[in-house]
């Protein structure tokens, strides 16, 4: 291999990019041999270039959005300037909700029945979920209060929405940190609270369908009480073994916090 | 009309991922590269004798760095893709195969360097290409991957370094 040019970080590059010509690619080889720590280096940028690609696949095998087909962009472009699409769509859809609520009331019943149902069923796994973790010793929770900040990021990311584990230090209870529950196959948040007598709390959270808004419902099962509503597109459940009137006022609190923290979704992009 | 659709349709797939590896919240990454058709079909007819795909991830590139020198000069506002930024370790399933790590580190690097991974690790543009996308000389490219590259690797083995001293 005399008079072969120097090996260069062009080479290397190539060399984990697997784009070397064959002369280039077997000197290249002998020179990591040669240095180790080289080599290693390089091995660690080949496993890093692979899990980068691992991890951004699924994106590229999505199968491709209607808005982003070109035929319907190139439609779009020969309406008018006034009838931009995103606005004609948002305009067109509420001329469509007017007409269904206007014309088709009872739709709008039925609808209201089956969002009732839903939200008898999350109260339902919010209660089981209060039951078998209230009255955990070892591990009520899965992250501890202590790490506030990360147990509310980490549960908002599974959760698809952002959360807040409301502060309710005024009602006597302090949290104690929060799990991530199974839900109908969604992610569900817990978190928990606990009062001076060692009495707990716990506060569900779950995406809660296209409901933007509903009051509170009221049930208890076997001496566990709990408050459920829909807001902003997540389902709260408040359950406690405590009396109605006591667990309205924290319902209520929890309610008052979450609304003071504005809308999220403005917040978006 | 389907001239342009057969050859735009086929870079959709890439374009949205370079789109999401950067913005990291589906919607702005499809309003994005909605963007990009919307130009690339208007200035269909200006298109230099050259590489479609280079073409199309520049259009997209420039309309990104655009999108955050507005947002800059309107103000930073997060919504909720910065919760996709937050780290959960030992949480996530991907964290185990040391998956979510590779998105933490490739947000901890400028740009520039950001884009040149993803254009040519994960988008297999050639360096020529990347070149002609990131406007700069083929000499640059093979300096700035190898910077990229060894910055990534730096942050994953302090990172992991970190996790360790934490444990002892």
């Amino acid at each position: 291999m005399t008079g072969e040019r120097p090996i260069g970080e062009d080479d290397l590059q190539s060399f984990v990019d697997g784009r070397l010509p064959p002369a280039r690619l077997e000197a290249v080889k002998a020179y990591l041999v040669d240095h180790p720590a080289t080599a290693q280096q390089v091995e660690r940028e080949i496993e890093q270039r692979e899990a980068l690609r691992a991890r951004l696949n699924f994106k590229a095998q999505e199968p491709i959005p209607s808005r982003l087909r070109i035929a319907n962009l190139m439609a779009a472009r020969h309406r008018s300037a006034l009838f931009r699409p995103a606005a004609f769509a948002a305009a067109l859809a509420w001329l469509v909700i007017g007409g269904t609520l206007g014309a088709w009331g009872g739709i709008w019943w039925a609808s209201r029945a089956w969002i009732q149902a839903e939200a008898v069923s999350v109260a339902d796994n919010a209660i089981a979920a209060h039951r078998i973790y209230v009255s955990e010793r070892l591990h009520p929770v899965e992250v501890s209060a202590d790490q506030e900040a990360h147990l509310v990021q980490w549960l908002s990311r599974r959760v698809g929405k952002p959360l807040m584990a409301p502060n309710l230090n005024a009602q006597g209870y302090r949290l104690i940190g929060g799990r991530l529950l199974p839900d109908s196959g969604e992610a569900a948040a817990q978190f928990m609270y606990e009062n001076a007598d060692g009495s707990r709390l716990t506060l569900y959270a779950r995406s809660g369908g296209n409901e933007t808004q509903t009051s509170f419902r009221f049930e208890e099962h076997d001496g566990v009480s709990a408050f459920s509503w829909i807001d902003r597109g997540l389902s709260y459940v408040v359950s406690s073994k405590t009396d109605r009137a006591r667990l309205l006022s924290i319902a209520e609190a929890i309610y008052k916090q979450l609304d003071a923290t504005g809308d999220p979704a403005k917040g978006r992009l | 009309m389907d001239e342009i659709a057969s050859l735009l349709e086929p870079q959709i797939p890439g374009l949205r991922r370079y789109a999401w590896a950067l913005l990291r919240d589906c919607e702005a990454a499809d309003d994005l590269v909605q963007d990009t058709l919307e130009r690339a079909i208007s200035r269909w007819n200006q298109r230099r004798e050259g590489d479609l795909r280079a073409w199309l991830f520049a259009i997209q590139r420039n309309l990104f760095i655009n999108g955050i020198r507005q947002r800059k000069a309107r103000g930073t506002r997060v919504g909720e893709e910065a919760l996709n930024d937050v780290p959960a370790p030992g949480m996530s399933p991907e964290s185990h195969a040391g998956l979510h790590d590779v998105l933490k580190g490739l947000d901890a690097l400028p740009e520039e360097q950001r884009s040149i991974l993803l254009l040519i690790g994960v988008e297999d543009l050639s360096y020529e290409q990347a070149a002609q996308v990131l406007d700069i000389p083929l000499g640059t490219v093979m300096s700035r991957l190898s910077r990229a590259r060894a910055h990534l690797r730096e942050f994953m083995e302090s990172g992991r370094s970190a996790v360790l001293r934490r444990v002892k």
